[in-house]
């Protein structure tokens, strides 16, 4: 393959990207690190003011109107499905909307065709009868393929709350396509060289080798659609961008592709900053393109990507609160070569911070190092403290660990390297349930059903640590085992209905495949098997002899106060299911890898778990993620981030998300001492080997005013485990929670 | 009182503590690990953590942690923090303290004292040495209202300011700023002027004065002595930081 990139302008540097599909090559190759400060930044420009007034305008319809401001009933979602839609035209250098009017939502009925009916009823609207007949008479989806295959088993671990939130009714999304190639090749190269590929998939024609042939068909078929969805609005996608607005234009049409194609709970960008920068600097330095222009570019940019909206059913908000698209952007980090790989345009990315207000979307995630220039720390850890919009990732772990250099973050705090990699969802098991299991001889604590069979009965009401343990571990297998097979039926089921060809298209065609387990309760579960060891602890039964409440006596340490007595239990637990879920086959041989993260699900996860030895009553909602249980880190918050920071990466790869917020004033006495000592923590925190860090810098009065007015916090951004919401869109049970949470306050 | 304090009574290996707080950004240089110690000699008016008066009270806390604590923490300690030993009073246990010290310094650890410097004997010399910064907080200049604030005169303070001085130990002043009790520009102009020539004081940190401690005199069925006193104004924080910047060169309201 031979690039013909026509330029009038100054070539790019060439490498192996000129014969090959291989965009890290092209950036290393041609990446302008910069060192400096935040000085240069410009101000959005009238054009884009204009354009996010009527922005502004319709998410306020949005909200008013529950949620949704529009919905198209009948025509069902692909590539090129609709007409070409603007917000204001003539003021638009970014243009293309997922349906053809501003924030209407879309049907994607491959999922399943009931919840898209659901969904459209909960707003007052019929879902169009042909649609419903098509997929009632002749297509079948996602969800009835993974009910098809259901065991009785694992559908009572599903239905009592052992294994929550599955992407076995919604779409699993986490796959990043690496849109960057769009913009460096075009589809008419990207299709040749996946004609390439097929040449070389020939038999035997065993299982795999077949469905390989068939998906990377798909692909091809989504990179025609591609090129017909650039017509639509004037562009020719078959031709690489020729310069910077292109090259923002043509990754943008990349990645709308994938969103008009797929509602997956999170369809990151990857990490296109740096990338596009190339091209921004080219056409600066020809002196074709203005700083304010390039701005007006990422401004435009970011402000469609915060437009993108799924359409879901009301109950998806108890687990994925706030409406989350999770439109993830890796910024920063450093090359396995030691160079850093930060731009003028990641400065241009976090400054729409400012220039269009605080959001949680784009998901901005700081892949940080201690050897990032100063200039970005400071700037980054100032934005922090203004708008709690950035959340930090450990560049010096994930790079060294993985030991790849061109990734981006997958949903909220996974791992995937781009375009070489891709990721099956797989939500997560409620961990503190599962102890509770064997407690209870494998019976339901609160529904008294037998959910695993052959646990042993315990010798007496006082807690004996051992007895709890041998239990424990024989209930962690038998939930490793189920869960694994409920991932195993959902991916293959997802893969035969709802694959995802306009991402895949944009992924190398034998990718490696990483499964993505997760856990909920770490704390209740480190703070219990504390208790149970260090004091006395008496379950409390009722006459089915399940235990609903426990008695303590005497004291014992809580996660979160960096002591290891606590600390080894959560870091030991996390290394024994993770052995545990490794054990068994998966479906595409993929890897498994597991996370410790709960996004807003931590609340619903508590709802549904009885009382816990530690203390907790039945109901309270978990810690997030990672984090030590609210109010039990009583050292302040070093000392709580360094228990999180025990926890061993290996054993938790797909991310170890935690959340420190924190009222302006304990952060620093001033704005300077605040980014200081922020970026000091950082340093700090990752310095330990810690993966993952939200940083909120709010006051709990403010978001107590923003309870009681919502009207006036439109814009109110607040890190949960993971990725941001706008908090005014959680629902009463949630703001509350993250009003109860560890706050560090100066006493 | 001071017969009763913990460091004849309490084992080698521990301290008496009040609280610990892993993030202390107002107690000395960078990030500090704050340890609060039980017990003081002084019934400050306006104590902001009045819980941490009685010697009686506390829990006993191995020292052998707080060296691991502080260990996990040096990765936080880049811009110049470290350890802060504060309370109460924490001269009380300096017999504990040196040991502490000395073991903290040998690993790097920068360490702070937060005195009022009441206590003075050959236990507090000791620890001095290994101590590589001293808060020394003045109550106020004029012994008489010293006395009004603190229920102490301010004697032994100035002598401990006197002895840092002469051992070429560094130090900052610290002023708790109350409006009609400490405020008087009076006396923040002799307060200056008595510190003008001492080569140790690196800065003056004004502590605006606030009403977060009130809740913990309530809690412990106490009356709060300043009900009626406001907060400072902007103004009056600046216009005492005027005051004393005539006489020292670092002034800043912390
Ligand atoms: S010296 Fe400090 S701890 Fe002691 S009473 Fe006064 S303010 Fe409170």
């Amino acid at each position: 393959m031979s690039i013909g990139v026509e330029n009038n302008i100054k070539e790019f540097v060439k490498g192996t990207w000129n014969d090959t599909v291989d965009v890290r090559n092209f950036v290393l190759k041609n990446i302008a690190p910069y060192d400096g400060n935040a000085d240069f930044l410009t101000r959005p420009t009238d054009k884009t003011n204009l354009l996010f007034d009527i922005c502004k305008k319709a998410v306020k319809e949005e909200i008013e109107n529950k949620g949704v401001r529009s919905i198209d009933p009948s025509i069902i979602s692909r590539i090129a499905s609709h007409q070409a839609g603007y917000i204001s035209k003539e003021h638009e250098v970014i243009v293309g909307l997922q349906t053809d009017e501003l924030l209407k939502r879309a049907i994607k009925p491959y999922g399943g065709v009931k919840i898209v009916e659901k969904a459209c009823q909960e707003h007052g609207i019929t879902l169009d009868p042909k649609v419903k007949d098509v997929f009632d008479n002749y297509v079948k989806s996602h969800n009835e393929g993974v009910f098809d295959a259901y065991t009785t088993e694992i559908r009572k671990f599903r239905s009592l709350g052992f294994l929550t939130g599955l992407p076995d009714n919604y779409a699993r999304g986490r796959i990043i396509g690496d849109y960057r190639r769009l913009a460096l090749y075009g589809t008419e190269m990207l299709i040749q060289a996946k004609l390439d590929d097929l040449e070389g998939l020939v038999g035997p024609m065993n299982d795999s080798r077949i469905r390989l042939r068939e998906e990377v068909n798909e692909q091809i078929k989504a990179l025609k659609e591609i090129k017909v969805l650039g017509d639509a609005y004037g562009l020719d996608l078959s031709r690489p961008a020729t310069n910077a607005q292109e090259a923002v234009q043509w990754v943008y049409m990349a990645y709308l592709a994938a969103v008009k194609e797929q509602d997956g709970a999170a369809m990151s960008l990857g990490n296109v900053s740096s990338f596009i920068d190339i091209y921004i600097n080219r056409d600066m330095e020809a002196g074709v393109l203005t700083e304010g222009e390039a701005q007006e570019l990422i401004d435009q940019f970011v402000m469609k990507l915060r437009m993108v909206r799924h359409l879901r059913m009301g109950a998806y908000n108890d687990i994925f609160a706030g409406d989350p698209t999770w439109v993830t952007e890796a910024i920063g980090g450093l090359s396995l070569a030691g160079g850093h790989k930060v731009t003028k345009t990641s400065f241009r990315f976090l400054q729409t911070l400012y220039n269009l207000g605080p959001s949680p979307e784009p998901n901005m995630t700081v892949l940080w190092s201690a050897e990032l220039p100063k200039g970005f720390k400071e700037f980054c850890a100032q934005v922090s403290v203004d708008t709690s919009s950035i959340q930090y990732e450990n560049d010096d772990l994930m790079r060294q660990t993985r030991n790849a250099d061109d990734y981006g973050i997958a949903c909220c705090v996974s791992f995937q390297e781009i375009g070489k990699h891709i990721q099956f969802f797989g939500a997560r098991c409620n961990l503190a349930k599962t102890l509770l299991l064997a407690i209870n001889g494998g019976k339901c604590e609160n529904t008294g059903t037998q959910v695993i069979e052959g646990v042993q009965a315990l010798k007496s009401d006082v807690l004996n640590y051992k007895e709890v343990m041998d239990n424990f571990r024989f209930t962690m297998k038998e939930m490793a085992r189920v869960y694994v097979d409920s991932m195993n039926i959902i991916h293959y089921m997802h893969d035969k209905y709802y694959y995802e060809r306009a991402q895949m298209a944009f992924v190398d065609t034998d990718p490696k495949v990483n499964v993505a387990y997760g856990i909920a309760g770490l704390s209740i579960v480190a703070d219990s098997l504390s208790a149970i060891k260090h004091a006395k602890v008496t379950a409390i039964r009722d006459e089915n002899g399940l235990a609903v409440d426990f008695k303590i006596e005497g004291e014992f340490p809580y996660y979160g106060n960096d002591d290891d007595r606590v600390d080894q239990m959560a870091v030991d637990i996390t290394s024994h299911f993770n052995k545990q879920l490794a054990a068994y086959e998966t479906y595409k041989n993929a890897e498994p890898t597991m996370s410790i993260l709960t996004i807003t699900s931590n609340v619903v996860y508590g709802k549904k778990t009885g009382a816990t030895p530690d203390g907790r009553a039945k109901g309270v909602a978990f810690a997030p993620g990672a984090n030590p249980m609210h109010g039990r880190d009583t050292h302040g918050a070093i000392a709580s981030l360094n228990s999180v920071a025990k926890l061993d990466y290996n054993d938790a790869l797909d991310g170890i998300s935690n959340t420190m917020s924190m009222v302006p004033e304990t952060l620093g006495a001033n704005q300077a001492a605040r980014v200081l000592n922020l970026t000091t923590i950082l340093d700090g925190y990752f310095g330990r080997g810690a993966h993952h860090l939200n940083v909120n810098v709010l006051n709990r009065e403010l978001l107590m005013d923003a309870m009681e007015h919502p009207e006036n916090y439109p814009q109110l951004t607040i890190r949960v485990s993971g990725y941001a919401v706008n908090f005014v869109r959680l629902s009463r049970d949630q703001q509350l929670e993250v009003l109860s949470r560890s706050f560090f306050e100066k006493i | 009182m001071l017969n009763a304090t913990p460091d004849t009574i309490l084992p080698e290996d521990k301290l008496n503590i009040h609280s610990i707080e892993s993030f202390g950004t107002y107690d000395g240089p960078g990030i500090r690990f704050v340890v609060f110690l039980q017990g003081c000699p002084f019934q400050c008016l306006y104590c902001a953590n009045p819980d941490t008066m009685r010697f009686e009270d506390g829990k006993s806390y191995s020292m052998q942690r707080i060296v691991e604590e502080a260990e996990h923490m040096k990765s936080y300690f880049a811009n110049g923090g470290g350890i802060t030993i504060s309370g109460g009073e924490p001269c009380c246990q300096a017999k504990q303290l040196i040991t502490l010290f000395k073991n903290l310094q040998s690993k790097g650890i920068h360490t702070c004292l937060d005195t009022n410097g009441n206590v003075m004997n050959h236990y507090v010399e000791e620890m001095l040495e290994y101590t590589d910064l001293v808060l020394l907080d003045v109550k106020h200049i004029d012994s008489a209202i010293h006395k009004k604030i603190t229920g102490k005169p301010n004697e032994k303070t100035l002598a401990f300011a006197h002895y840092l001085e002469e051992h070429q130990k560094p130090f900052w002043l610290r002023y708790v700023l109350v409006p009609e009790l400490s405020d008087d520009p009076k006396h923040l102009h002799q307060l200056g002027q008595y510190f003008q020539s001492f080569k140790q004081v690196q800065k003056l940190e004004i502590q605006p004065y606030h009403k977060l401690g009130v809740h913990k005199w309530e809690l412990l069925g106490k009356e709060y002595p300043l009900k009626d006193t406001p907060e400072n104004t902007s103004q009056q924080l600046e216009a005492a930081k005027e005051i004393f910047e005539q006489y020292l060169d670092e002034v800043v309201i912390n």
